[in-house]
């Protein structure tokens, strides 16, 4: 029967009226004297120089985009790692051709600027 | 053992929440997550497959698919960059210049 | 353990587009150039030389028989064929592509580059016999065309088409892959020949076959799946619209013919309506919205989306239809470039880039161009599909085969769709030559030759192939006869 837990909800309505009650009573009471030093987002340690709200500067994409390139790649080498040792000398042909290209790719974006923070 | 059907049944699950979040997101980097999430659900079911079946080709085509997908992370953040750099805004609807 | 079985040799048209993309870089990063258009010309010409010679090494390989390279990969007369629509695309859009990038691009390198690797990826596409081949060909020619689209770094308009394809573009692969993805759990293979091989269907592959239509319906801009592109077409720059709206088109259809004709248990009957409804959409929203259009890319765009919708309308018919597909495909790069090389030599030049071409400004074209805006008007009466020309006969070819097949209303439907088409094309040729010149028209005070040439090899491509219909559809028929 639902009436059986009428005692359950008296008493959460209780609770929150009781915590609602102490909050607001020290609110009231206690003694409020606010200074800098107490506003700052971190009272111990360095002060914050800016707002921590800035923006990344757009070259942290650049590298996070070259970086994810060239890390994903390696994928590769593992499956070819493996099987290695029946591959023989088609498998470093293949695996010679492959790294060629990411090569080629790795002096263009260089020669391009890419990696220049400035 | 977990059974395959629960595995592809999560991954359809993760696929259509992937698929909705494209539709209803206007932000143009929680779209592009929500892609990589269909991506990635897809792996998942790769490789429920590969177990099931007992062959490689499925954790073949799951390295293919990551390196693929780190591709089209790299070209879509500098598509987004570019529009950015001229609008400063990564909300689609708020890029509205061809129409008709 | 066995080693694949690569015999790279039939494989030389791609090898020599993806060395030379690569060579292109390598030149950059040694040379050093007087100013943009000295690296655009030679990047231009190194292109257009491999393109030739890869086109070279395509057609001496015709009626040489199948070869299959790894398993992965089928060269046969078909994707020799598709090489061809696609190195013709690629040449005609190199060309008119010489003198427009260094406008507005001192990266002419990676330009070219990616539109090689784009044009190895759609070759590859076509003659992928195996899914991860499938997708990672289909990923190489999108994510190419997603930068290409994007190229112009000063326009808005450029990014924004770029964003837009990009968007769409990943969202659909993700089907497509997840469509692949089921094909494989279903059957434990990802060769078509495998999975052709099942005895029955299952549920799967039907969900599966499902998943693939809606990807390749985005990339064929099938409608409701088209949102992206007219702002990519209208936002990318001319040359890459007129490359991309029909040497993808051309991948897309070979791919999708190939995996159709593999899927076990799912007869034309279950994924023939499908596609019917689909390409009833495509035509008459493409043609309606090309009404109300002012710029004369869009309008094109448009017109693009619409004509998906006649091939489209040749699938129903199944393998029957490939040569009359392949003959459309053939036509359509030959009229639509063509008209894409006209309409960019409308565009007015800003600092940044040349602005988009209106309608309005080939007014009066043909007392100041009389030779351009004749070729502009056969393209568009191509286009329109009037007799002789290139147009005519295609439309003709895939509507045949779609009554033959037994779907003479949608024939009827592709015919009513050709009329309206006609309002828009026709449009264009009466301002050209009825309406005086004023303020808005504007042309090239001097046609590149580049340009010049693609719009000479496409008005003789339109009129030749037209006289020479018949033997030239014969001999397509004779390279897919083996599918059927």
């Amino acid at each position: 029967m639902a009436i059986d837990y009428l005692p359950i909800l008296i008493l959460i309505i209780v609770a929150f009226l009781f915590a609602a009650f102490i909050l607001g009573l020290t609110w009231v009471l206690g003694p409020k004297r606010p200074n800098k030093a107490k506003d700052e987002p971190i009272e111990s340690g360095m002060i914050p120089f800016t707002s921590p709200r800035q923006r990344f500067s757009v070259q942290y994409y650049m590298v996070a985009m070259m970086f994810i390139l060239f890390d994903v790649e390696v994928i590769f080498l593992y499956p070819w790692a493996v099987k290695m040792g029946q591959l023989k000398w088609f498998g470093i042909a293949e695996m010679a051709v492959f790294l060629l290209i990411l090569v080629i790719g790795f002096f263009f974006v260089w020669k391009k600027g890419a990696f220049e923070w400035d | 053992m977990i059974p395959t059907t629960y595995i592809l049944l999560l991954s359809a699950l993760i696929f259509t929440i992937g698929a909705v979040g494209v539709l209803v997101r206007r932000n143009a980097l929680i779209i592009f997550m929500s892609i990589e999430m269909m991506l990635n659900s897809v792996n998942l079911t790769l490789i429920a497959a590969a177990n099931q079946w007992g062959n490689l080709t499925g954790q073949i085509f799951v390295f293919i698919v990551i390196a693929v997908a780190a591709v089209e992370v790299a070209v879509g953040l500098a598509i987004i960059m570019a529009i950015v750099r001229h609008k400063d805004t990564t909300n689609i609807d708020e890029v509205h210049l061809l129409k008709g | 353990m066995t080693l694949p079985n690569l015999d790279l040799p039939p494989l030389l048209p791609e090898i020599i587009l993806i060395g030379m993309a690569l060579l292109l870089l390598v030149v950059d990063m040694a040379a050093r150039f007087r100013d943009a258009r000295a690296e655009g010309s030679l990047m231009a010409g190194l292109t257009f030389a491999s393109v030739l010679i890869a086109a070279g090494a395509t057609a001496a390989g015709i009626g040489g028989g199948d070869a299959s390279v790894a398993g992965v990969v089928l060269v046969d007369d078909l994707s020799r064929y598709l090489n061809l629509v696609v190195l013709l695309a690629a040449g005609l859009s190199v060309l008119l592509a010489w003198a427009y990038v260094p406008q507005f691009s001192r990266e002419s390198s990676s330009f070219y580059a990616l539109v090689l690797l784009a044009t190895a990826g759609m070759m590859f596409m076509g003659k992928s016999v195996e899914l991860i081949t499938l997708f990672v060909s289909l990923e190489i020619l999108s994510v190419s065309l997603y930068i290409l689209t994007g190229f112009n770094r000063h326009q808005l308009a450029s990014a924004e088409g770029a964003l837009k394809y990009f968007l769409l573009g990943a969202f659909s692969s993700g089907f497509f892959l997840y469509g692949l993805a089921l094909f494989y759990v279903q059957t434990g293979s990802t060769q078509l020949a495998e999975i052709a091989a099942q005895d029955s269907g299952g549920v799967l592959l039907l969900i599966g076959l499902g998943l693939l239509l809606v990807g390749f319906f985005f990339k064929l801009a099938g409608v409701p799946f088209h949102m992206w592109a007219p702002d990519a077409y209208q936002g990318a720059p001319t040359p890459v619209t007129g490359f991309m709206s029909v040497a993808t088109k051309a991948a897309a259809f070979i791919a999708l013919f190939r995996v159709l004709a593999a899927v076990p248990g799912v007869p034309v009957e279950v994924w023939g309506w499908a596609v019917a409804i689909v390409a009833v959409l495509t035509m008459t929203w493409g043609n309606f919205a090309a009404l109300r259009q002012k710029s004369l890319k869009r309008m094109l765009a448009y017109s693009s989306i619409a004509h998906a919708g006649y091939m489209m309308t040749g699938l129903v018919a199944g393998t029957d239809a490939l040569n009359a597909i392949l003959y459309y495909l053939f036509a359509y790069a030959f009229m639509n470039i063509g008209a894409f090389a006209v309409a960019a030599m409308l565009e007015r030049p800003t600092p940044n880039a040349p602005q988009d071409a209106t309608i309005d400004a080939a007014r009066g074209l043909f007392d100041r161009r009389p030779a351009l805006a004749t070729a502009m008007a056969i393209f568009m009466l191509s286009l329109t599909g009037i007799p002789p020309l290139v147009g005519f006969f295609g439309k003709l070819y895939v509507f045949g085969a779609a009554v033959s097949a037994g779907w003479a209303w949608l024939a009827v439907v592709g015919m009513l769709n050709s009329v309206v088409s006609a309002y828009y094309y026709l449009r264009v040729v009466v301002v050209m030559f009825m309406a005086p010149e004023d303020e808005t028209s504007y042309v090239r005070s001097r046609i590149p030759a580049g340009a010049g040439t693609a719009i000479a090899v496409a008005v003789t491509g339109v009129l030749l192939m037209g006289l020479l219909a018949t033997p030239v559809f014969v001999e397509l028929g004779r390279a897919v006869i083996a599918l059927r």
